[in-house]
């Protein structure tokens, strides 16, 4: 029986099957759903890690145990664990190891659009590449497969457009795979030099044996068709392909890592142009054009953003590449109309969000403010602009003590904007290190109690596991304090008065501080507040209500309005309005 | 209608706001394509949906379907939940396609806060580029006993120019409407289905 899943749920699907009993990994579009579907199959333990690096770690203890392992993250969770991975590689395996990268060409929902397929390379471990569902699915049992065999992890590689994208698969039932036994042998494990030395061997024996799987891997095969045309491609790319460049022969790469040499050679023999179709960095044109075989790639199809079929046929008539013409009864799109100026519809913090009092707050105080990755991050955009920079996830804490470094006086202008799990991931070592080294910053940390951004997921302060099971929750003031910040306060955010003073006399107390700005998400604690109701004679139109950047907050006719059932009666505006003509709902209103 | 006539290729962009049920809708008329034999594929960008958003969901139906996404100019029918979304994704459908808008209007931050301007008479933009049906989703969502259900009015809308049988919709709302919002969005669905 065939089913309709996505790129993440096959993946989940098929590490259930192939007998996958523990799961690790941290949210991240588009990664998350993977994990969060895999915890509800019966027989396994999922977790959430504070950060990739640990994810790893835990799935490769895991792994030394003798589990088979999935563990997931998105691209940039990968910089995070790359310490464990490159060493893993020497290491190998016990259980079978896969690494999902979810990688995010365009940039639906990433800071960058980084090419992981070079991690495969740079840790000389196996990569597989999923062009939809049904491969997703089938190439999780293939990697575990082949990360038992040649004693390494293995990186499952996907794109927001495999990751989310629903074809039909097919399901089987679970294979149930006993523990493989763990025998101590410190030449394999202990990674010092003398050990490292002959596992760093071993790991070119490893790699040499996967050189000769990679030429006859299933997963890498040729479609001959018109050979005036070969297209190498990989991923969805590959699916692109098929449709805008019907007839043309094609090399599908499943396997991306190590790469057949002479299946590509064999290819190429077979046809006049040889043209790559990779999105993002040119992987697969280098290696080609390494073997010394005439290619084009990036000259035609561009290195960044994401494809669509629309473009690579375009590109590739653009090219006069013979492209036949499109199987669709009607052939050609109908050329793009101008339109009018069509406004954007950004995300915005949703109506009673508790972040959006402290942006408020900090774009009124004009402090240099340096940000940090979660919902929040919107509170540096239009209308509020209370954040200055954003990074990569923890990087707010250490660039504030940066700023004091390079300039003392701004110590007493800088503030850290941190959410709590982002905190969590790699806030707490910002932290450590600026109180060590005699910094004053003020940190806030936006405890909304969950990962709202990626969907709210628990983390280690919300009292819950991924599995739904109760679990201590961390006390921040406590590990603050811990860190040797003397100075830590709790504020409500939505109070706009509390929470002015309180960034003010910190910043300006010459002592490193926290303030814990402590509500829980809007979305997720839902509170029943009556809506805000505007007293128009009191309303002078002066739009200040407006800089709250509030879904349900317009000025319509030189008078405020507020929309009812976008409302969710923070009370955030009526602290704003000077002339009192927001009111609490529920009070007396005429 | 014949087999061979169901299964010819159809690409339906669905755009709107986070929020107005988009999901479900194409939830449900993938659960109804797949009954009546199509191949599928659904492409979802939601990352901020519930922020407020801009929501695309791209469906692809036919023999065989690769690609995920519709080229620019080729989607047979914009089913769009708001006017303005309408707007932003016009140039996907094609010249002899159909475009499916709700009357509704929902003003992005940008416009709330003053910062640009909502265009003006979107009907009549949209009709240029291709036919265009009107809905008032909302109202007769609202008729039926739920202003949530606008999706499925829309939904409706859209089932009726579509050649999967009547019966595989019902099906498909039985299996992904709770039981409890059931009555309700099989009237909206009618009341969709007969505009
Ligand atoms: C290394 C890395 N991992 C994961 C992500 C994805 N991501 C971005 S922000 C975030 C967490 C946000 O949670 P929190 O800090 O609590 O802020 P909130 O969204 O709740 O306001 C995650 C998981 C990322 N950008 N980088
Ligand atoms: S989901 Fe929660 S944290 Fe994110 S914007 Fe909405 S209320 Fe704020």
């Amino acid at each position: 029986m065939k089913e309709l899943m996505t790129g993440n749920e096959a993946i989940a699907r098929g590490a259930y099957e192939n007998g996958v009993t523990v799961g690790v990994g941290y949210p991240g579009t588009p990664s998350t759903e993977i994990l969060e579907n895999f915890s509800r199959y019966p027989g396994i333990k999922a977790q959430w890690a504070p950060n990739e690096k640990v994810a790893l770690e835990v799935g490769l203890g895991a792994s030394l145990a003798g589990a088979r392992v999935l563990v997931t993250m998105k691209h940039v969770g990968v910089n995070v664990a790359a310490d464990p991975l490159m060493t893993a590689a020497y290491t190998g395996v016990n259980g079978g190891l896969v690494l999902v990268s979810a990688d995010d060409p365009g940039m639906h929902s990433s800071q960058n659009e980084q090419d992981n397929r070079f991690y495969a390379r740079f840790a000389r471990i196996p990569m597989f590449e999923p062009s939809d569902s049904q491969e997703a699915l089938d190439m999780v049992g293939l990697a575990l497969q082949v990360s038992e065999d040649f004693d390494l992890p293995v990186m499952l590689r996907t794109t927001t457009r495999v990751a989310h994208s629903q074809s039909l698969v097919e399901v089987k039932e679970r294979k149930e795979i006993p523990l493989k036994p763990y025998r101590k042998d410190a030449p394999k494990w202990l990674m010092v030099p003398a050990y490292g030395r002959l596992r760093r061997q071993s790991l070119e024996e490893r790699l040499q044996r996967l050189k000769a799987y990679t030429e006859t891997t299933p997963v890498n095969f040729i479609t001959w068709g018109d050979r005036r045309v070969g297209v190498i491609t990989s991923g969805v790319s590959y699916q692109y392909v098929r449709e805008a460049m019907p007839g043309v022969s094609i090399l599908k790469l499943g396997m991306t890592h190590p790469l057949p040499e002479g299946l590509i050679r064999q290819f190429a023999a077979g046809v006049e142009k040889l043209v790559v179709v990779e999105e993002l960095d040119p992987y697969l044109e280098d290696f080609v054009r390494g073997l010394g075989l005439e290619v084009t790639g990036k000259k035609i199809f561009p290195a960044w953003n994401e494809f669509t079929p629309g473009l690579i046929r375009s590109r590739a008539v653009a090219a006069g590449l013979p492209v036949p013409a499109p199987d669709k009864e009607e052939g050609a799109a109908s050329p793009p109309r101008e339109l009018p100026p069509v406004p954007g519809r950004p995300p915005v913090l949703c109506p009673g969000c508790p972040h959006r009092g402290v942006f408020y707050v900090l774009h009124k105080l004009k402090l240099l403010v340096t940000g940090d990755i979660g919902c929040y991050t919107l509170g540096g955009l239009p209308p509020l602009e209370g954040m200055d920079t954003c990074v990569c996830m923890g990087a707010s804490i250490g660039m504030a003590h940066g700023c004091e470094l390079a300039d003392s006086t701004l110590s007493r202008r800088t503030v850290a904007v941190i959410g709590d799990s982002t905190f969590f991931h790699s806030g707490i070592t910002g932290l450590l290190n600026m109180v060590y080294n005699g910094g004053q910053g003020t940190v806030i940390i936006l405890d909304n109690r969950t990962t709202a951004m990626t969907g709210h997921q628990e983390h280690p302060g919300t009292g819950k596991t991924l599995m739904g099971e109760p679990a201590p929750a961390v006390d921040l003031e406590a590990l603050v304090r811990a860190l040797g910040v003397s100075r830590v306060r709790v504020v409500d955010p939505l109070k706009v008065a509390e929470l002015t003073q309180a960034i003010q006399e910190e910043v300006a107390c010459g002592a490193p501080s926290v303030i814990i700005a402590r509500r829980p998400c809007a979305l997720l604690h839902r509170e029943k507040r009556p809506p805000v109701m505007v007293d128009r004679e009191a309303c002078t139109g002066c739009r200040s209500c407006l800089k709250l950047g509030c879904p349900a907050i317009s000025v319509q006719d030189k008078k405020a309005a507020v929309e009812a059932i976008t409302c969710n009666g923070c009370g955030l505006c009526v602290q704003v309005c000077r002339f009192g003509a927001l009111k609490e709902g529920g009070e007396n209103n005429d | 209608m014949t087999e061979e006539a169901a299964r010819l290729p159809v690409d339906i962009l669905m755009v709107g706001v986070g929020g107005q049920g988009i999901i479900l809708a194409s939830r449900i008329l993938a659960h109804a394509a797949r009954a009546a034999g199509y191949d599928i594929k659904v492409s979802e960008i939601h990352g901020m949906a519930q922020r407020g958003g801009s929501v695309v969901t791209q469906v692809r139906l036919g023999e065989k379907v690769y690609s995920p996404l519709i080229p620019e100019g080729e989607a047979d029918v914009i089913l769009a939940f708001e006017q303005l979304e309408a707007l932003r994704w016009v140039n996907y459908v094609k010249n002899t396609g159909t475009i499916i808008v709700n009357s509704q209007v929902i003003y992005p931050v940008p416009v709330l806060a003053g910062m640009s301007r909502y265009p003006e008479n979107i009907p009549a933009h949209l009709s240029r580029r291709a036919r265009t049906i009107m809905v008032d989703a909302l109202q007769k969502a609202l008729e039926c006993g739920n202003s949530r259900a606008a999706n499925v009015v829309l939904l409706g809308s859209l089932a009726r120019r579509m050649s999967i049988p009547l019966s595989y919709w019902m099906n498909a709302l039985e299996a992904c409407v709770p039981a409890r919002y059931l009555e309700v969005n099989r009237a909206a669905f009618q009341s969709g289905y007969t505009l």
